[in-house]
């Protein structure tokens, strides 16, 4: 185990190595550079002369790169160049709505598609199958933006139960805070609670076709006993799995629903990086997001080479 | 087959509304109901009616009219990211199937695994941040990440193709293993290829829409659903009618076509059809 969680640990180390010169180099590409892309036309060449300075922009790409990593595995992410905060800072402020929705909206979606996969893989082929089945086609067609819209006509506008945006900060209580995530972590949550309930159907299904639930059923129990008692521990390996991708897919879905609901969380933090191309910003935002999907898939690795001691030999 | 393809019913309810939505992006080349491009003040936040059958937006155009437009950006860059996909991604697949073990095939799925590690979502927004938003760039954003999924796709396909017999018997009459990926092993992925396809170009629609929501993909005046949702939003509370209907028409495309790539599964790998 401890060989297969530094190997893993490696690979960890790697993928983070090259995705930091891939948003480095991508960042550097850009046309003309970093100082007049952030300035725009019409600006005084010592006012970009001044900023390439600021940035450290005269020295070579290579040490530039260097300064750049050092400073970010030390916690220094540089300053922000509009808001003239360390970015770091911006990014701890901004991480406490962003995590929070995502944690959220990963607890929604297990708790709608464990029911949803169970019922419909118990009763195969009956009503519940096909009702299960066609509610999870329509929720992986549904853009979360579009279905975030529709919570906010439906919930915030008609019924007046939720507010249709913003946040009040953790200061002004827990519950309030809460309520004012629930409607993004849903829209969040749907399309990706119908890809588990899928996953957790046809596992399932797999599963109560295998020899010791022919065992179990021979011994008595009924076909109710045996899914509980048996297969549902058993299906549960690749759920797992799914549950760790949908971190990242609801991380990077957060961006978008935060700009649904004006969420001042990371989402905001990289688009507003954009419009005043504060690059400082956008790139280590990138940084860190990719930073979680990768850091999340590894442990994720580990978790399931814990539970099944087959996949240690890969 | 095509007798096969017809008696599926999910094969015939997304290939239903698939065409329908190709056919309005089609037919908006030569007629749409109204201009898309003249604005009517007069008209503005019309309710659907018998004149403007999906109502109106905050300059009176026809949001009927704009949706079939904007079904052109869309199908268009779904279709072009998804070449991307199978142009550079099949040969890499299939290259690596033939030399596998080696240090290509090593190579190219490690490059793989790397690109499978990103989150699309956030790269594409990079990528477009930094290049400039606009469809062209949404597309090389979207089809990046196609790369890997048809690469993955044709080697593992290929690797089982590689032991069986008649590529054998082609190896021993000589032929080069870049003549016999093919003429013998592409056939043979050639269904799985058209299923992942339609897969992809289903979330390459819905990549598409996220895109042009955040203002990133196209840019006016070219229409597209997910920047008339952008539009929309801040009129939701008084017209939601504008936000409903190119909604609608991204759910049914990309429920069309999941259906159909669905359908398609069936048809060509029956033994699949239990699992699902």
């Amino acid at each position: 185990m401890l060989r297969f969680a530094f190997q893993r640990l490696i690979s960890l180390t790697l993928s983070l190595i090259v995705a930091s010169v891939v948003i480095f180099a991508v960042v550097e590409v850009i046309p003309g550079d970093p100082a007049s892309y952030m300035l725009g036309l019409n600006v005084a060449e010592d006012t970009v002369a001044a900023l390439r300075e600021e940035l450290g922009l005269n020295v070579s790409p290579v040490e530039r790169y260097f300064t750049w990593i050092t400073g970010m595995v030390a916690g220094d992410f540089g300053t922000s160049y509009t808001y003239r905060v360390p970015v770091a800072e911006l990014i701890g402020d901004r991480l406490w709505i962003s995590l929070p929705l995502t944690i959220y909206a990963l607890v929604l979606s297990t708790l709608i598609a464990f029911p949803a996969g169970i019922i419909a893989a118990a009763k195969r082929g009956g009503a519940g199958d096909i009702g299960v089945m066609g509610f999870t086609q329509l929720g992986v067609a549904i853009p979360n933006f579009w279905f975030a819209m529709l919570l906010v006509i439906i919930f915030a506008i008609n019924l007046r139960w939720f507010s249709a945006g913003g946040f009040p900060g953790w200061d002004e209580g827990f519950w309030l805070s809460v309520k004012s995530l629930t409607l993004p972590a849903i829209a969040l949550a749907l399309p990706q609670a119908s890809i588990l309930a899928r996953v957790m159907r046809s596992s399932l299904l797999d599963t109560l076709d295998e020899d010791f639930i022919r065992t179990a059923r021979a011994k008595g129990l009924s076909r109710r006993q045996a899914l509980w008692r048996h297969a549902l521990r058993n299906a549960l390996i690749p759920v797992l799995t799914i549950i760790g991708l949908q971190f990242s897919f609801l991380m990077a879905g957060a961006i978008i629903i935060e700009n649904v609901f004006f969420l001042p969380g990371l989402g905001r933090l990289i688009f507003q990086g954009i419009t005043q191309r504060d690059l400082i910003v956008v790139e280590s935002v990138v940084m860190i997001l990719v930073f979680a999907v990768i850091l999340v898939t590894f442990l994720v690795d580990l978790a399931y080479a814990w539970v099944d001691p087959r996949l240690r030999r890969r | 087959m095509i007798k096969a393809l017809l008696s599926n019913w999910s094969v015939r309810i997304g290939g239903l509304l698939s065409l329908i939505f190709v056919a309005g992006a089609l037919i908006s080349y030569v007629w749409t109901p109204f201009d898309v491009e003249t604005l009517a003040i007069k008209e503005k936040l019309q309710t659907p009616n018998l004149t403007y059958w999906f109502g109106t937006d905050h300059f009176g155009r026809d949001i009927f009219s704009m949706v079939m437009v904007g079904a052109r950006t869309s199908i268009a860059v779904a279709i072009v990211a998804v070449g991307i996909g199978i142009l550079l991604g099949v040969p890499l697949g299939l290259a690596a199937a033939a030399r596998r073990g080696g240090l290509l095939d090593e190579l190219i799925m490690r490059t793989n695994d790397l690109i499978f590690a990103f989150p699309s979502l956030v790269i594409a927004i990079l990528i477009t941040a930094v290049f400039g938003p606009g469809a062209v760039n949404a597309i090389i954003a979207i089809g990046i990440f196609n790369v890997p999924v048809f690469a993955r796709l044709s080697r593992g396909a290929a690797l089982s193709l590689w032991a069986r017999d008649f590529v054998m018997a082609a190896q021993v009459a000589g032929k080069s293993a870049a003549r016999i990926s093919a003429e013998h092993i592409l056939p043979n992925i050639l269904n799985l290829l058209i299923v992942q396809g339609t897969i992809q170009f289903s979330l390459g629609i819905l990549a598409e829409a996220g895109l042009s929501y955040v203002g990133l993909g196209a840019q006016p005046p070219i229409p597209s659903w997910g920047r008339m949702l952008a539009e929309s939003q801040t009129m939701i509370s008084f017209a939601p009618h504008i936000a409903i209907f190119p909604g609608m028409a991204i759910v049914l495309t990309v429920l069309g076509l999941n259906l159909m790539g669905d359908g398609l599964r069936d048809v060509f790998d029956p033994r699949l059809r239990r699992a699902r």
